[in-house]
């Protein structure tokens, strides 16, 4: 079934250091495209580390690292004109409004202006926003900055988007409609690569990777995993790979 | 291309967003200029002296009509105590006091020399000399004055004279605004367009929008290019203001080309606005970039000859003082206001100007880095 | 009181975990002590010097040889008419030109009169002023030689000049009270700003007001640390001054130090009232830097003295705390003075103080409503 799609991310042996603290251990991994693939661990495990080298703001110490046809070690920026990327602070500027937080970002990926003005308007009708074009960031509820910061990530319709815990700190219902953008990036066929410590978003998620102390210790869909650990949740698949101690049979 | 447009844009938006440093940036130059020219001043003027007469005769009354007469004392208190007049100085209400011995009348008129104590107040050493250069140069007049009216007692031979005339080209009548302002302009031009443009990069960095851009195809100097040309403009608009000012309100001369100044500024801000770049590269938090600053902008300025000579500084100082841009621009300033050079007449310093802007241009963009 | 000292224990762990913030904090006063000893001094030397001498006899090449020896002035170019003279003043090769008349040696001894013209470039008053007496004095000098005899004895009255305070005549009495001044205030303002607008920029100061210390608690918390760190830099100068430039404190260290304690205590004051004005760092940067640093190094009579200025930056000048406390230092380090002579400054800065305290508390206080 996934030997048709292309991949559009390649992990072989990718290690980290950080002075003598390895933060990513020869992790190995594919992405195939239009695919939601969650890359899940605990906090520390090493996930920000990883998704700031596919995204290209980290250089890796060795190993092999392909995204969207580059190589994350030599060609950085080519690989930056090809993605999205939302981060924990989902960093809009807090003192510009949204219209001119997404005219800069829609501006940057070399988009012209008429098409920011469109896509501006249908993004701000979508979300239920569009009063609140002119608004500044600072003064606007959390669960609307993170759409919102979602939204410029995937303005320029990039072929892969990174989003790195992106639902920290947003309520239930806020965190349910987020998802509900995700599939629809995907099905639009743009790849979404997304961290989190919610094991329950791993459901959402085509294929899954978990993470423990740098290494991969699980990858494959939520389903394989949950069978092979004879767990019903991936949370369960988690407790018992990472915390062995902690399972109970 | 488009794309340092658009940062540009950004730039602008959040300087004038913030309705206070928005009005602040011309604002205060406005403001500091119209209150802080007219006090700067090395002149002497009103220095209060107190008069010990112990002879109170018809000379010593000449004397101290003379010194009176003089715009550069004030003399504010006469006594036969010495003690009381050392007191008034011990409290800060004179800084001379000249002692007249009781029999100075008598040696005057009988072509006696005869001795004057003067008591300065040396705290300020460079005031102090100047003021005492000035009672010299008045008790001279009087020695003149007595000699004139003796001159039949002197010999027919009188010893060749040199004589001197004195003549200040530029600012005739020393006006101490004139060298002030290009001054005082150039510093808050300067400490404007520093603080601004390093503030603002690290509180990208201390935010993370920084992040954010650095994952966008922008290219380094794009970004650098967009941090420095919204604060360069305000820089120049600013110089502007303050020129008009100064020949509005205080009559400053501009002898040479406006053009061939608004060129060299040009190339100055983007030295310095290059250098507050390059430290904000270092640091990691406002309050850091701020001390920082503070450290380079107080030295440079210092030793940018706002205040004193550069021949007056040691050889050690000189030499740093050829990286530092507010030396030349300090200079360039003053010497194209007022008196006019030209091109080829800085022509040396242009270049080395140059070299400093670009120098810290590139360090600025090759020490930031988006892929960590 | 607990909870206090662990609160001001956390804010200095703070403070010193910032390895650059600590180094410039002491660096600065360190450097700019050294700067002004070393660096900013009005002692002319190394002034070029033009000469136009249209006469070219032994008597012109002797002064000049003495001018250009003179170890103030450096023989820069000799020029051949007037018109060059603008040129060479414009491009900073000379600070000033000489100008031997034609026939300069015959004209003084035949006739017993010749005239030097001293063209001086006037745009930097201060040097143009000694550079032109000095030029007399060496001019006069020579005159006296070639007449032979000594002019004294045709002056009758003869001035004698005892400089008080500093027969030495050393410049750093005069800056390094203006130093201390300036930047104790510059820095204790600018810190205390920055500290508390940093905790409203990035809204911990919500998060402060909700936990058990009272507001006073928490601003004394966020000041004490800059109060002993302000005490250091003081104390750094005034050891400085006294290692490298021999200046000792003529009076009373304790009276010293107890005065350093108020005015620092008064510009943490200003800092405070500054951060309830402003809203972010950059406003208090704004404000404390660029709005303060001219006018407390130009009006506070640390470098130009306020009885040469026009009478009404008397009254500007006292509005501004810097002004009180350079009498002070002065008046203690210099002239040795006691408490007796600087009480009434001493008192303004106390008020001075109360005011901001007092401004602050109101402004705190509208806020919280």
């Amino acid at each position: 079934m996934m030997n048709n799609r292309e991949t559009v991310i390649s992990v072989r042996e990718l290690v980290k250091k950080f002075g003598s603290f390895k933060a990513n251990d020869r992790l190995s991994f594919d992405v195939f495209e239009g695919e939601i693939f969650g890359f899940l661990g605990a906090n520390g495990a090493g996930k920000t580390t990883a998704i700031r080298i596919l995204s290209g703001l980290s250089a890796p110490t060795s190993g092999s690292v392909q995204v969207a046809g580059y190589d994350a070690a030599r060609e950085p920026e080519k690989i930056k004109k090809n993605i999205g990327y939302m981060c924990q602070k989902f960093s809009l500027y807090e003192d510009l409004t949204v219209r001119e937080n997404i005219m800069l970002y829609g501006g940057i990926y070399g988009m012209k202006k008429k098409l920011i003005r469109e896509r501006t308007e249908s993004l701000l009708q979508r979300l239920n926003f569009a009063e609140y074009g002119d608004r500044l960031i600072a003064g606007l509820p959390l669960g609307f900055r993170q759409k919102l910061a979602f939204s410029v990530a995937v303005l320029h319709e990039p072929k892969i988007v990174f989003l790195d815990e992106p639902t920290g700190g947003v309520d239930p219902i806020a965190r349910r409609q987020f998802w509900e953008m995700i599939y629809e990036t995907a099905a639009a066929g743009i790849t979404v690569f997304v961290t989190t410590h919610y094991m329950d978003e791993a459901e959402y998620c085509d294929r899954i990777s978990i993470m423990n102390e740098g290494r991969i210790v699980a990858l494959g869909t939520p389903g394989e995993l949950k069978k092979a650990w004879n767990v019903a949740t991936v949370e369960e698949v988690f407790v018992k790979i990472a915390r062995p101690e902690k399972a109970t049979l | 291309m488009r794309t340092i447009l658009y940062l540009i844009r950004k730039e602008f938006l959040q300087i004038f967003r913030d309705k206070f440093i928005g009005k602040a940036i011309f604002a205060i130059p406005i403001v500091q200029m119209l209150i802080l020219v007219p006090a700067v001043t090395f002149e002497i003027r009103h220095v209060r002296m107190c008069i010990i007469d112990l002879d109170r005769s018809v000379e010593s009354g000449a004397l101290v009509a003379q010194l009176e007469g003089s715009s550069f004392f004030r003399v504010t208190q006469a006594t036969f105590s010495e003690k009381e007049a050392q007191e008034w100085m011990h409290r800060g209400q004179c800084d001379l006091i000249l002692q007249i011995p009781s029999d100075f009348g008598k040696n005057v008129g009988n072509g006696v020399p005869t001795r004057l104590m003067v008591s300065a107040n040396a705290i300020n050493a460079s005031h102090a000399q100047l003021s005492w250069a000035y009672v010299n140069g008045i008790i001279r007049d009087f020695n003149l004055n007595l000699l004139a009216g003796k001159a039949g007692n002197l010999s027919s031979v009188s010893p060749p004279k040199i004589e001197i005339t004195q003549r200040y080209w530029y600012n005739e009548t020393l006006n101490y605004k004139y060298y002030m302002l290009p001054g005082v302009l150039g510093i808050l031009v300067t400490a404007i367009a520093f603080v601004l443009a390093g503030l603002n990069l690290v509180k990208e960095k201390e935010s993370g929008t920084i992040e954010q851009i650095n994952v966008t195809p922008v290219k380094k100097y794009q970004f650098m290019t967009a941090k420095i040309v919204p604060f360069l403009l305000i820089g120049l608009v600013d110089l502007a203001l303050g020129i008009v000012i100064g020949r509005l309100v205080f009559g400053i001369p501009f002898v040479g080309s406006a053009t061939l100044l608004f060129f060299v500024s040009f190339i100055f801000m983007i030295a310095a606005l290059g250098l507050a770049l390059f430290i904000s590269t270092f640091t990691q938090t406002q309050q850091q970039f701020m001390f920082a600053g503070f450290f380079f902008m107080i030295i440079f300025m210092l030793m940018s000859g706002i205040f004193t000579p550069l021949e007056s500084m040691p050889e050690w100082a000189r030499n740093i003082n050829l990286l530092n841009p507010v030396a030349y621009i300090m200079r360039i300033n003053r010497m194209v206001m007022l008196k006019g050079s030209t091109l080829s007449d800085i022509s040396g310093d242009i270049y080395a100007l140059t070299a400093i802007a670009v120098v810290a241009t590139l360090l600025a963009v090759w020490k930031y880095r988006k892929t960590a | 009181m607990k909870r206090f000292l662990g609160f001001v224990k956390k804010e200095f762990i703070h403070i010193f975990r910032d390895y650059l913030t600590m180094i410039i904090l002491f660096g600065i006063p360190a450097l700019l002590t050294l700067l002004f000893g070393f660096v900013i001094t009005n002692e002319l030397k190394d002034v070029k010097v033009a000469f136009l001498d249209l006469s070219r006899d032994e008597i012109t090449q002797q002064l000049t040889d003495k001018i250009s020896s003179s170890g103030f002035f450096i023989r820069s170019s000799d020029l051949n008419s007037y018109a060059e003279i603008d040129q060479v003043l414009r491009s900073n090769n000379a600070k000033a030109v000489i100008v031997f008349s034609e026939d300069f040696g015959r004209k003084l001894i035949r006739e017993g009169k010749a005239t030097i013209n001293i063209i001086t470039d006037g745009s930097e008053p201060n040097m143009a002023t000694q550079t032109t007496s000095f030029i007399s004095a060496i001019a006069a000098d020579f005159n006296k030689e070639l007449a032979g005899t000594t002019m004294s004895g045709n002056l009758l009255v003869q001035p004698e000049v005892r400089m008080i305070y500093n027969p030495t005549l050393k410049s750093q009495h005069m800056f390094v009270p203006g130093l201390i001044t300036m930047i104790m205030i510059l820095i204790c303002a600018l810190m205390t700003s920055i500290t508390l607008t940093r905790e409203k920029e990035f809204g911990t100061m919500e998060v402060l007001l909700v936990s058990p210390l009272k507001p006073i608690q928490i601003i004394m918390g966020k000041v004490v640390p800059y109060f002993f760190l302000s005490l250091i830099d003081a104390l750094l100068i005034i050891l400085l001054s006294w290692g490298v430039f021999g200046l000792a404190v003529k009076g009373s260290l304790l009276l010293l130090l107890l005065e350093v304690m108020l005015y620092i205590m008064m510009s943490l004051s200003l800092g405070i009232l500054i951060s309830s004005v402003a809203k972010t760092m950059q406003q208090a940067i704004f404000i404390t830097l660029v709005g303060g640093m001219l006018p407390t190094v130009l009006l506070s009579g640390f470098i130009f003295p306020i009885e040469s200025m026009p009478k009404v930056y008397g009254w500007i000048s006292a509005v501004m705390p810097p002004r009180y406390f350079i009498i002070i230092i002065k008046n203690i380090m210099i002239k040795g003075t006691g408490f007796l002579f600087v009480w009434k400054e001493t008192l303004i800065l106390l008020f001075f103080t109360l005011l901001f305290i007092g401004l602050s508390i109101k402004k705190f206080k509208v806020r919280l409503q």
